[in-house]
């Protein structure tokens, strides 16, 4: 059984009396424990899809489940509860809390969300900051790490809550290739440690190749959908 | 809650200079209200001290009628033995009254034999009387400074400096009184100056003295009558409670007609000083009024500039599942921190001030009393009140803010440039 299901999924924006499609009729399933890149030029509609997926906006039609919970017609409320128990983010400008250190920036959804003792947060940051390599660098502010670096930060911040799906929109866009090809193969060996379902969007080719499943967007709609064997010499480069 | 405060504190840190900026302008109103606060208070305090110990009284229980026209001075509003006898009854019942003086005040002709002039005279029973103004001998001097046992004995007056400057008399001169009593005939009698006094604020502060024996023969009154009886209460702060308790113990007393027998005022009602303690109260609250605003207006911007700053911030927040009430407890957390701050600092400076202005007490003349000492004082009372004055006003600043940003959706927040 499909984790995610997008079926017939639309959404227009309307910006005064400008009506704009940016997504049209897209369906697609995730299965769990995936590593999938929705791929695409700008304006594609990767970051709507991932928005649409994430409970951060609500489609104009269609229907998007979660764990066979359809999210479209949650509240508020509802959407941020359910997308600090079931989803963690990456995103592209990192957005690091600046005022506070690494542990604390990956302490932070425990605290606001899970409310977890002490150190039940200890104890799991500590972890996830030793699976991305950065439990040396706990006590630095992000004004302190290097882009490489923020960016394992927000991957540990992702997954700290033990969510069942990564959304990372563009994670590797603000990095050189070489962090961001250490970055996503990161996230891969996340995902094959936590068997979280990892779902991000890129236009970097060489990027797009380290996905299980690419799929393809074009204009708002799913063009193509590839299944990909990635090796796994390659995967622990 | 404490993370939350915690992450508040650092995001108040985050721009020192602005945050120190506001927290600064904060303080200087709470400061500026705990210092006029204190030397407002100190000078009312005194003032009052003045008025209700040296001369008024804190309370005056007359014959109905008699307050309206109390500039003439009216013989015919006097109360006999028997009234007095009731008002004794009342005033002893309650617990509240620590001490009472009968008073007789007249008008007379003040002779120094070459000039005349007219003199209001405060006829008094000493011993009662500095029972009821303890502090009625502090602004007199006497021929015989440090061994007067008595205020003031029979055939003795003591008169207002102005008048005695005028007339150039001094303690120990001979004058004579000449009053007309109520029937209308004029009688005189001869007396020693004993003292002079100093004037204080009011008609009856520029009285002079008399033993009540003397005004009782000077007006040759076949029975004691008096014109007022004086109360001292044993807690100034219930003045108001057992006014209203003599009030209506009195109200019990009817005259022949069937109307109120007696007539009881506090100061307020007999000393214009009474106004200017309003408008000292009232320039009291203009100053809560300008710090509140102050703090509002701070705060406000502060939190508003604050949102602006960080909406992509409020966005990864709410992204990660932080609940918009939550959202909202950081940012009325961070107001609440500045107000706090402010509040501690404020309240820290403020004592120094008042400690400091103890030290070097303030010397002031108000109307003809000179020296006056103020030492302002600022009650724990006080204190609590203003800060959860200005913590509510912080509260109210970032409720706008807190509530924007709780609002914000993720996708807006997280594309904003």
């Amino acid at each position: 059984m499909a984790l995610i299901t997008a079926e017939d999924v639309s959404k227009n924006y309307h910006t005064g009396e400008i009506n704009t499609q940016a997504l049209s009729g897209v369906s697609v399933e995730i299965e769990p424990a995936a590593f999938v890149s929705f791929v695409g030029p700008s304006g594609s509609g990767k970051t709507t899809l991932l928005n649409l997926i994430g409970c951060l906006d609500k489609p104009t039609q269609g229907k998007i489940s979660v764990d066979g919970r359809s999210v479209q017609d949650l509240n508020r409320k509802q959407a941020a509860v359910f997308r600090g128990s079931f989803f963690g983010f990456i995103f592209q400008a990192f957005n690091l809390f600046p005022v506070l250190s690494a542990y604390e920036n990956v302490e932070y959804p425990l605290v606001m969300v899970k409310n977890e003792t002490a150190s039940e947060r200890s104890e799991q940051v500590l972890k996830v900051l030793e699976a991305v390599g950065m439990l040396e660098q706990k006590d630095k502010r992000p004004d302190q790490l290097s882009g490489g670096q923020k960016q394992r930060v927000a991957v540990a911040r992702a997954l700290v809550t033990r969510p069942k799906v990564v959304l990372a929109d563009e994670p590797t866009a603000n990095l050189d290739h070489k962090t961001a090809v250490t970055v996503i193969r990161l996230m891969r060996a996340m995902r094959d440690e936590f068997d979280t379902t990892f779902i991000f969007s890129t236009h970097d080719p060489t990027i797009m190749q380290e996905a299980e499943i690419i799929h393809t967007l074009k204009d708002g709609k799913l063009i193509n959908s590839e299944k990909r064997l990635v090796r796994a010499t390659e995967a622990q480069k | 809650m404490i993370r939350i405060f915690k992450i508040a504190l650092r995001n108040l840190m985050r721009y020192k200079r602005r945050t120190l900026l506001t927290s600064l302008l904060i303080t200087m109103g709470v400061l500026c209200v705990i210092l006029f606060s204190g030397l407002s208070g100190s000078f009312k305090g005194m003032m009052i001290g003045q008025i209700t110990d040296a001369n008024l009284a804190q309370i005056q229980i007359h014959k109905k009628g008699y307050v309206s026209s109390m500039d003439s001075i009216p013989l015919n509003l006097n109360l006999n033995k028997k009234g007095y006898a009731k008002i004794e009854d009342v005033l002893k019942s309650n617990p509240a009254v620590q001490a009472w003086a009968p008073r007789i005040k007249l008008g007379a002709m003040l002779s120094n034999y070459s000039e005349t002039t007219n003199i209001r005279l405060n006829a008094i029973d000493p011993e009662k009387e500095v029972k009821v103004c303890p502090a009625v001998s502090d602004r007199m001097a006497f021929v015989e400074k440090d061994t007067r046992e008595k205020l003031i004995r029979p055939g003795e007056v003591i008169i207002p400096d102005k008048l005695a400057k005028g007339m150039k008399i001094k303690a120990g001169d001979s004058v004579v009184l000449v009053a007309n009593n109520k029937d209308g005939s004029v009688n005189g009698l001869n007396f020693t100056v004993a003292g002079i006094t100093e004037t204080v604020v009011g008609p009856q502060g520029k009285e002079g003295y008399m033993h009540i024996k003397d005004a009782r023969a000077l007006l040759r009154m076949e029975k004691p009558e008096i014109t007022e009886v004086a109360v001292r209460l044993k807690n100034f702060d219930t003045l108001t409670p057992a006014y209203k308790k003599l009030k209506a113990a009195l109200a019990q007393f009817k005259n022949k007609k069937g109307k109120p027998a007696f007539e009881i005022h506090t100061w307020e009602k007999l000393s214009p000083f009474y106004n200017i303690a309003k408008m000292i109260d009232l320039m009291s609250a203009s100053m809560k009024v300008i710090m509140v605003s102050i703090v509002l207006i701070s705060i406000l911007n502060v939190m508003i500039m604050s949102v602006y700053e960080r909406v992509r911030e409020i966005g990864a927040m709410s992204a990660i599942g932080t609940t918009p009430g939550k959202i909202m407890a950081l940012f009325l957390a961070e107001g609440i921190t500045l107000g706090l701050i402010s509040i501690v600092a404020g309240n820290i400076i403020g004592l120094a001030g008042i400690f400091i202005l103890n030290i070097y007490k303030i010397e002031f003349a108000f109307g003809r009393m000179d020296n006056l000492l103020l030492a302002p004082s600022v009650s724990f009372v006080e204190l609590f009140w203003l800060s959860v004055i200005v913590l509510s006003v912080s509260v109210f600043a970032s409720l706008q803010p807190a509530w924007k940003a709780s609002k914000m959706e993720p996708t807006d927040a997280l594309g904003h440039v």
